[in-house]
């Protein structure tokens, strides 16, 4: 089992979920954060005082998923989340030691 | 004695009464609000049938109910005006400061404006009616309408002729309420909830009582329409409600020092859209603030009412044109700052100018606390936190000066029949008085408060401590959070 954590454009998140149904992904965890990697921010004035602001908002998707689907799943994340600018956003990959599922107990592949 | 032994002996008194007999105390309060209700009910002229009688008879009964109908009209719009300016205070300063705060801090700002609402009333009803328009000193009013006495449905000739004393009263009331409510922008986020009702309810009867006496009060030597000493044009409050909460605001700014973290911590507003409402109700509401104070539903008041709008209209432009040339960008905060800056400015002069002046003033407004704000206040780094000086305090200075610029017999003869008023009609030495009202209006905003900071910091503090300030004010002085949105 791996675990699929993507950051991504908000503005392409819909399309994204949407890509990750089609090929039969249900499950996901969906957090509205906020970030930057080199993606510059910008500056808000309010009454003449400066803010730099370079937390930008950013879209989390967390899937635990059985090996055989992380490729499909991959694909479908990077073909539908790229603008091809700065601030696309990240996935990364991790193992996952036991997922349960908390109605029946059961364990493993079969908890996903 | 000093004051921590007078407390005590007071204490100690106190406590000496309770345990001999409680009930007499009570007894004397409840004696003396039937005393002062006693007073408050006047007889109206009962009707009069109007088909009987001699010609005579008929034209005074006929004088009669033209003047009633009158009274009528007037009496109705000076109630929708109390009710207007009410507005201003809760929701429309509350929400606009509220806005202006970080998240933390929200529910304590709305808390400060809406206590005042209530403490203020009730100190309205029992003595500051009476020591602000009572009486004929001066320098203060007196004790003759405490508690409401003798004030009823029979007009008070020497202020409003044609509506009962209590709508005057209820009217006055209000500004009385707006007036403290506007020094909390200045305080914001460090302020405790204890220390600033006490102070609010002594500033109120040592500061704002003997100003408004002075401007508007029978007797007082500022009051331009009774005959004072320097006659100071202000016809809603330029003095009496900005300059004094813009000074006092200011000093208490300096005096209890900046918020921590100031200014290297961003403190931007956590929620414009709540100050856009309040701004917006802010306009609304102040139609009945200055157009309210003709005291009457007449030509003064449309002429008040349409300087008004147009000083708040100029004002943002102004503002807001700065902006675009100093940062490439027109904020939605600069706008409805402009507008409330031209609001301040416009209230001495909205009875006195004409429209085409209360557009010049609006620009001069707009432009002028633009500076201020984000100019001056830079320089010298005081946390003034919501810019209850830079707005209230320059704007009402501004507008008080530009009143002897542009008053007018044409729109209001206050001085009589014939007499000149402002700069416009030639009399310039208006502007001279009205420097003695402005400097006296700072003065005595400026010694008051020190003085009364003091003191409030000797009994219950005035700053939360650093861990309460980080926490938050709604939570460490309220036990609430404004927004549980995980509820």
């Amino acid at each position: 089992m791996m675990k699929i954590e993507a950051i991504i454009q908000p503005s392409r998140f819909v399309s994204v979920k949407e890509a990750l149904h089609e090929i039969g992904i249900e499950g996901m965890t969906v957090t509205e954060v906020r970030g930057h990697g080199r993606q510059k921010g910008h500056t808000e004035i309010y009454r003449g005082r400066e803010y730099t602001v370079d937390l930008l908002p950013k879209m989390k998707i967390e899937m635990v998923l059985p090996d055989a689907l992380v490729e499909k799943a991959l694909e479908a994340i990077k073909k539908t989340a790229k603008t091809g600018m700065i601030g696309d956003g990240k996935i990364f990959l991790s193992k996952i030691d036991e997922a349960i599922r908390i109605r029946n107990d059961e364990r493993g592949e079969n908890a996903l | 004695m000093t004051i921590p032994k007078f407390l005590y002996l007071s204490q100690y008194y106190c406590e000496r009464a309770r345990r001999r007999s409680g009930a007499w105390r009570y007894c004397l309060l409840l004696a003396m609000i039937l005393w002062g209700a006693s007073g408050a009910f006047a007889q109206a002229a009962a009707p009069t049938d109007f088909s009987k009688g001699s010609t005579s008879e008929k034209l005074t009964q006929l004088d009669q109910r033209v003047t009633a109908a009158q009274s009528s009209a007037d009496n109705a719009w000076m109630l929708v005006s109390a009710a207007l300016v009410l507005m201003m205070t809760g929701p429309g300063l509350a929400l606009f400061y509220g806005g202006l705060v970080r998240r933390k801090n929200t529910l304590a700002i709305m808390m400060q404006s809406f206590a005042l609402m209530a403490l203020i009333t009730v100190m309205w009803a029992l003595v500051g009616y009476s020591l602000c328009f009572g009486g004929n000193g001066p320098v203060i009013g007196g004790f003759e309408h405490a508690f409401l006495r003798g004030v009823g449905a029979d007009p008070n000739p020497d202020y409003s002729g044609t509506i009962p004393q209590t709508t005057f009263m209820v009217y006055q009331l209000m500004f009385a309420i707006i007036t403290p409510a506007l020094i909390t922008g200045a305080t914001a986020e460090r302020m405790k909830f204890s220390g600033s009702a006490l102070f609010m309810v002594l500033w109120f009867v040592f500061v704002y009582a003997p100003l408004a006496h002075m401007v508007w009060g029978k007797g007082g030597f500022l009051n331009a329409s009774l005959g004072g000493r320097f006659p100071t044009l202000d016809f809603a409050g330029g003095t009496v409600v900005h300059i004094s909460s813009g000074v006092s605001a200011l000093v208490c700014a300096l005096y209890l020092r900046k918020r921590t973290g100031y200014p290297q911590q961003p403190m931007p507003p956590h929620s414009l859209v709540l100050s856009f409402m309040g701004a917006c109700l802010l306009w609304v509401g102040w139609f009945g603030f200055n157009a309210g104070s003709a005291l009457a539903s007449n030509g003064l008041a449309s002429s008040a009412f349409v300087a008004t709008h147009f000083a708040a209209a100029s004002a943002a432009l102004a503002w807001s044109a700065a902006e675009w040339l100093k940062n490439g960008r027109a904020s939605a905060l600069g706008a409805i700052s402009g507008a409330v800056a031209g609001l301040v400015a416009i209230t001495p002069a909205a009875g006195f100018v004409g429209p085409m002046p209360a557009l010049v003033i609006g620009v001069c407004a707009g432009a002028f606390c633009y500076w201020m704000v984000t100019k001056v206040k830079a320089i010298f780094k005081y946390d003034d936190a919501l810019d209850a000086f830079g707005v209230h305090g320059a704007g009402g200075t501004i507008g008080a000066l530009l009143t002897g610029v542009f008053a007018q017999q044409a729109i209001n003869p206050i001085f009589g029949a014939g007499k000149a008023v402002g700069g416009l009609d030639g009399h310039w030495a208006q502007v001279g008085d009205q420097l003695v009202g402005v400097l006296i209006a700072w003065g005595f905003a400026l010694v008051g408060t020190i003085v009364l900071l003091k003191i409030v910091d000797m009994i219950t503090g005035l700053r939360v401590s650093t861990e309460e300030e980080e926490a938050g004010l709604d939570i460490t002085q309220h036990g609430e959070e404004a927004y549980n949105l995980e509820a």
